[in-house]
């Protein structure tokens, strides 16, 4: 138990520095089975469907925060899902990870149900979140909160801990060297030994994506990425998220910043008062009266 | 975490050392070269097992040695509290779970080895100590998996309530089955541990505990390298996240309660080789020995010495058993000290948590999380 990398307290620095001068991956590069199963590396608009949200309804007490919401996201394209504030959409994103149970309806991820599905067994299945309100291990270094996630398909656990089983030391290898790789991508790889809390703001919403990013996702789900960016911070996450797409994940997005939505995403729905208001590319939800209204705060009707 | 000092040329290997509450003993042990460090605990192990002999070293010996019960004995109880210390810091230290009742599994420990060993069981085995070992933490191991199953989903309060119940529980079967666990009778007769000298004099006799402290230490050893293991792995990682935020821990993939359950089980484990550890020196178990007390003091003991740092619990572990000991054959008032250990412990505790919150030995990250609750509670 004592040879140099597997020191906790030295080897997130000593496994940075070795690699500094390595070429940067242009790829995620998973080595899992499951992040290349299907999805080819250019997006794939109007691919197969990946997460069905089938007539969802969820109340709490007598709030409807989701009333008979349905939209289908295909694999490889980047989703945005908008609406004004309490529209429902952080709801949404609860109800497909788990957090929440809908009252009524069902999601589908990859055909199969996940309503009712404990937490991490949707995310073994392939969704990963990040959210609106950031949610790190914030005593954790950077490269942990990232090996969390990363730990989320490996098989050892406890005894092969315990006895430092060889595919216990291989998969620690492996999930470190992965999660040094992912901070790479998301760009704060010389931040990897640092508390997760000492991150500035935007490091920390970088480190977020990175560790759903180590759960293998074949749907990323991104809750306001961009909340608190000033335009050139905007621009770098743009360049990150069309990134991600590429290597093959499936993007669902909610924005406030109409412009980053309108500039990335292929389509889009719209939520208001729970609703699903309109649904389409970003041009014809731009142009939808009933969209202009939402945000406008006029009625639909008298729009 | 980073500040090794032989790593200058990258930035991030000083900067993080920003977040940290002033790093003291251990900070300073962190900044260490490897080697010197290895030489240090080398060194720290070598006093350990060297302790029997404390009364020797001139001035400061006669001053740490216990007057009213012996030396080698005071030693040995401060063995089995820091192995009820370090099991229970991974309950509460690790994972963040409140447990009021963690001598209940001292206690399933110390009462298997009587129940297989003891010529007093109905069972009638009369096992040796040895073999009663592996038993003994299966079933520490069990009752800690059929304790967590049904609770770890309640929430930290609830969770308290019930297992200071578990403990309760035990106790008072033992009480009112005079037939089985024997109540305040107890079983007597339980075999020490094997070896003899080669004269024929067993090495753990009934005179001496010294050789029982040794044991007592090379278990705290073995046990300390086993949760390291754990601690720097996926598992300790688990524990760590589901510590800081449960549901964000299983978004993440952490599966939250077989986790929580292990570090029950673990825990548990440890416990149960206390009690083991406890009925082979002692030769004599009874129901009056796993009060609710106990398990309030090995709480106190980490909570003292840093929850969630190894090096706290030991600590922590060592003084709730060492200062009462050292308090008897003392007077103060007229009375022998030891009757006010409950008090002192009190205003140990009270001055603790005013000074030092996050505890003697903290651990990092616990002090930070104190911090941010502390600036929760009163921003400025
Ligand atoms: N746990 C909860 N209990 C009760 N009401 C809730 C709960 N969570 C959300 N709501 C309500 O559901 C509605 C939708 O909230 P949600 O957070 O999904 O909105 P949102 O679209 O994400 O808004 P924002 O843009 O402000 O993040 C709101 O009226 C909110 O008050
Ligand atoms: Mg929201």
């Amino acid at each position: 138990m004592s040879e140099p990398h597997t020191e906790s307290t030295e080897w997130d620095d000593e496994t940075s520095r070795q690699r500094v001068d390595e070429p940067i991956p242009t790829t995620i590069g998973v080595p899992h089975e499951r992040s290349s199963a299907g999805a080819g590396p250019a997006p794939v608009p109007g691919g197969a469907a990946l997460l069905e949200v089938d007539n969802v309804t969820l109340r709490f007490g007598g709030v409807t925060a989701l009333d008979g919401v349905s939209f289908t996201i295909r694999q490889g394209e980047i989703f945005g899902l908008i609406g004004p504030n309490g529209a429902g959409k952080t709801t949404c994103f609860n109800a497909m990870t788990g957090i929440y149970r809908p009252t009524d309806g069902e999601i589908r991820f990859t055909g199969k149900r996940v309503t009712g599905l404990r937490k991490y067994e949707i995310t073994s299945m392939g969704i990963a979140r990040t959210f609106q309100n950031i949610r790190l291990f914030p005593e954790m270094t950077a490269l942990e909160n990232v090996m969390v996630g990363a730990d989320a398909h490996h098989k050892t656990s406890v005894l092969g801990a315990l006895f430092r089983l060889p595919r216990h030391r291989r998969e620690e290898a492996q999930g470190r060297e992965k999660s040094l790789r992912l901070l790479e991508f998301v760009g704060i790889r010389h931040r990897a030994g640092h508390v997760a809390r000492n991150l500035s703001y935007g490091e920390q919403r970088r480190l977020e994506i990175a560790r759903a990013l180590a759960t293998d996702p074949k749907l990323l789900c991104l809750d306001e990425p961009a909340a608190g960016f000033n335009p050139a911070e905007k621009e770098d996450l743009l360049q990150l998220i069309r990134r991600v797409r590429d290597t093959g994940v499936t993007v669902l997005l909610i924005e406030h910043d109409m412009r980053l939505v309108m500039g990335v995403t292929d389509r889009i729905a719209v939520l208001e008062f729970g609703r699903k208001i309109a649904e389409g590319t970003p041009a014809e939800v731009r142009d939808d009266p009933k969209v202009i209204a939402a945000y406008l705060g006029v009625p639909a009707d008298a729009a | 975490m980073t500040t090794t000092a032989d790593t200058p040329q990258t930035p991030e290997a000083t900067a993080p050392s920003q977040g940290k509450p002033g790093g003291g003993l251990r900070g300073r042990l962190d900044s260490l070269p490897k080697p010197v460090r290895w030489a240090v605990l080398a060194l720290l192990v070598a006093g350990a097992y060297l302790l029997p002999y404390a009364a020797d070293v001139p001035v400061l010996g006669p001053q740490l040695v216990t007057e009213g019960i012996d030396w080698a004995s005071a030693l040995f109880n401060v063995s089995y509290f820091v192995l009820l210390a370090l099991g229970l810091n991974v309950v509460v230290g690790f994972a963040g779970l409140l447990d009021l009742g963690y001598v209940g599994f001292y206690a399933v420990g110390a009462y298997t080895v009587a129940l297989l060993a003891s010529g007093d069981s109905v069972f009638g085995t009369k096992w040796t100590w040895l073999a009663t070992i592996p038993i003994a933490i299966a079933i520490a191991l069990f009752s800690g998996l059929i304790l967590g199953w049904p609770t770890l989903r309640l929430r930290g309060d609830y969770l308290a309530i019930v297992t200071l119940g578990f403990a309760e529980i035990i106790r008072i079967t033992a009480d009112s089955t005079p037939d089985f666990l024997r109540g305040d009778q107890g079983f007597t007769g339980i075999p020490h541990p094997p070896g003899t000298f080669s004269d024929g004099t067993p090495v753990f006799g009934v005179r001496d505990a010294t050789p029982y402290f040794w044991l007592g230490v090379t278990i705290i050893i073995i046990v300390v390298l086993a949760l390291r293991n754990l601690e720097r792995s996926r598992v300790g990682r688990s524990w760590l996240a589901i510590r800081e935020d449960e549901e964000a821990a299983e978004v993440m993939g952490v599966r939250t309660v077989k986790y929580k359950l292990w570090a029950f089980a673990i825990g548990a484990c440890v416990g149960g080789l206390g009690g083991v550890l406890f009925a082979g020196q002692n030769g004599f178990v009874n129901s009056a020995m796993f009060q609710l007390q106990l398990s309030i003091l090995v709480l106190a003991g980490v909570v003292m010495g840093g929850s969630g740092n190894m090096a706290g619990a030991i600590l922590g572990g060592a003084l709730i058993s060492y200062i009462p000991d050292r308090l008897r054959g003392t007077q103060i008032l007229d009375r022998d000290a030891y009757e006010y250990r409950y008090l002192l412990f009190g205003v140990i505790i009270i001055l603790i948590m005013i000074f030092r919150p996050q505890g003697l030995i903290p651990s990092r990250r616990r002090a930070l999380e104190l911090k941010d609750r502390a600036r929760e509670v009163a921003p400025q």
